[in-house]
């Protein structure tokens, strides 16, 4: 079923491809695929949530199959209203998890071993570099910071795909961003893909492949790049990917033990845009309620007062944004107006942060730590907000209601900026706390 | 296929928490999410849409989190096409697996009065008719295999077909 084009797109006559482009003519069984081509793709990995997978069983065993196409390749994780927050969310998550043992799911991750999937996946070494990963979660995009295709679907497409092991693509164009120069102190990966969802727009980057690249990007860590593919579809992205190099192949040793081959774009492949930015004079950013391209330099924000600070998420809940809002937290306290909320984004990361002393660093400025749930990122739970309240947080989404009440409002940041305006009860650059 | 009914007017960007909020996700049940669609931004909407009424929505609808709830939310309150001028890729992909008929129509519906004026959408011409003016839309077309997903109910029959012709 894999080996064929299903509708042909308009050729644009280059014998040169993207990186994307030669992933899904690869995983299609074709030499070359073009932008607008459909194909059946063979999946690499497949993965479902506690919200998103019980709609995906309900479809699944509509098939009438007794097995998923490999119990290896498909990946559960709870990790949206979990611990359960209620009993309805306790009986979606008992629904994955009898479907886990039932098929025999290799990678099923229970509470207290699980994450937040967007960063355990990556630190479990189950994303390599040319694969095709389809999520039930919109931000399975940040697995092209390691150099795969990962895309967000529906339920039921991973309904299906876990009875097929395929999926179907429109080849999507790519958009080239390059960044310039060395990046400011303060500023991050987080910093980076607000700018760029800020200048390009929500819908910028519709049904595109982004790839991120440049000076700045060869030198950002892996946090910041994962930071960065995860908010791709808030630009509108298909996919956001770094193609990889050595940061990549230094986080996957030790991880991966399977073996893999990188894919890179040719020189000369063919983009839609290049888009080039001078990144070295950027200002910590702020995406304003309601919309994640609301982007302003944070100065412009400056003594907005906030209730409340989230720190983590699958954007920013890794461990370099929390050694970060720690150096900025160091022997300082929360603002008596704002709660403050560290949420690690893995168990790994907990445990890292504990022994590191960040955590000590946190309870002592009087912030709360929980274990890794999506939480309040979605509204879900663990800091809903009331009627009136303004949240800054470092997760990726600020749309009307997205943390609690329809008249709440939710701000994004990185975690610099996120703790210093903790520690002020407005919103401030770093420097005018950290002297 | 040819619906007729009235047409309820939304903006760019409605995005899926908009559309059905997280805090409604601890169920699958459509009817159930359809008493919530649209609550965030617009109270008042599940007591207003009827069965047979037509989305309208502008750019990039249904952009945000890949829930399937919210196809499944327009799909409980009996809601029978969405028509936007442009999709987000998650939603344009959910709403044609689970059978959710939609229309992109790039040109975009104008004078349209929200809960009052009657369009009529013709699937297999892909037109969209506003009854009031007599303005008829073009939509983009589905390519064949989308609409064989579309004419066979969802993805899963798509599916069930194409293994039954592999064995």
């Amino acid at each position: 079923m894999n080996k064929e084009n299903i509708a042909g797109g308009g050729s644009t006559g280059s014998t040169k491809s993207t990186m994307v482009e030669k992933i899904l003519a690869a995983k299609s069984g074709q030499k070359k695929v073009e932008p607008g081509n459909l194909v059946n793709a063979k999946i690499d990995l497949a993965l479902g949530n506690d919200i998103t997978a019980p709609v995906a069983i309900k479809e699944f065993e509509r098939f009438g199959v007794d097995k998923v196409f490999d119990p290896e390749k498909v990946v559960l994780v709870p990790d949206h209203f979990t611990p359960n927050k209620d009993i309805a969310s306790a009986e979606q998550a008992l629904l994955i998890r009898s479907f886990a043992g039932k098929y025999k799911i290799k990678h099923y991750f229970e509470v207290g071993r699980m994450g937040i999937e967007h960063a355990l996946l990556p630190e479990q070494g189950l994303v390599r570099p040319g694969e095709v990963i389809i999520g039930a979660d919109s931000h399975t995009c940040t697995y092209g910071a390691l150099g795969a295709f990962a895309t967000g679907v529906g339920s039921t497409d991973l309904a299906a795909a876990m009875v097929i092991g395929e999926a179907w693509f429109k080849v999507p164009p790519t958009m080239r961003f390059e960044y310039i120069g060395p990046l400011p102190r303060w500023v991050g990966g987080k910093d980076l893909i607000l700018y760029t969802i800020g200048r390009i727009g929500v819908s910028g980057a519709r049904y595109r492949a982004m790839e991120f690249a440049g000076p700045a990007i060869s030198e950002l860590s892996m946090d910041g790049r994962l930071t960065m593919a995860n908010m791709a579809v808030e630009a509108g992205g298909k996919c956001g990917y770094v193609q990889p190099d050595q940061v990549t192949f230094d986080y996957l040793k030790g991880r991966v033990t399977v073996p893999y081959e990188a894919v890179y774009s040719d020189q000369d492949a063919v983009y839609e845009r290049v888009f080039s930015f001078d990144v070295s004079a950027l200002e910590p950013q702020i995406a304003i309620s309601p919309s994640p391209d609301n982007v302003h330099p944070v100065s412009e924000a400056r003594g907005t007062e906030i209730q409340q600070v989230v720190i983590g998420s699958c954007t920013n809940g890794r461990i370099e944004d929390l050694r970060l809002a720690a150096s900025v937290i160091k022997n300082r306290r929360v603002h008596p107006q704002v709660r403050m909320l560290v949420i690690p984004a893995t168990q790994q990361i907990y445990r890292q942060a504990l022994e590191e002393g960040l955590l000590t660093t946190f309870i002592d400025a009087e912030a709360v730590v929980s274990t890794p749930p999506c939480g309040p990122c979605l509204g879900g739970h663990m800091g809903i907000l009331a009627r009136g309240e303004r949240a800054l947080a470092t997760t990726n989404r600020n749309f009307i209601g997205r943390m609690g009440h329809p008249e709440s409002e939710v701000y994004l940041c990185g975690p610099a900026v996120a703790a210093a305006s903790a520690v002020a009860g407005i919103i401030v650059h770093p420097e005018e706390v950290v002297q | 296929m040819i619906f007729e009914g009235k047409a309820w007017l939304f903006g760019d960007n409605i995005d899926t928490d908009a559309i059905i909020a997280a805090r409604y996700l601890s169920t699958i049940d459509p009817r159930e999410l359809a008493e919530h669609l649209m609550e965030d931004i617009k109270p008042e909407f599940p007591g207003l849409v009827g069965p047979g009424d037509i989305l309208v929505g502008g750019e990039n609808f249904g952009c945000g989190s890949s829930r399937e709830h919210a196809p499944l939310a327009i799909k409980g309150a009996a809601i029978s096409c969405v028509v936007a001028r442009s999709f987000a890729r998650i939603f344009y992909r959910n709403a044609i697996n689970i059978g959710l008929p939609i229309l992109e129509c790039s040109e975009g519906l104008t004078g349209i009065e929200s809960g009052s004026d009657q369009l009529r959408v013709d699937l297999e011409q892909g037109t969209v008719t506003h009854l009031r003016t007599g303005d008829i839309y073009q939509a983009e077309p589905f390519p064949p295999f989308m609409q064989e997903i579309i004419g066979r109910g969802g993805l899963v029959e798509y599916v069930k077909a194409r293994i039954g012709q592999a064995q």
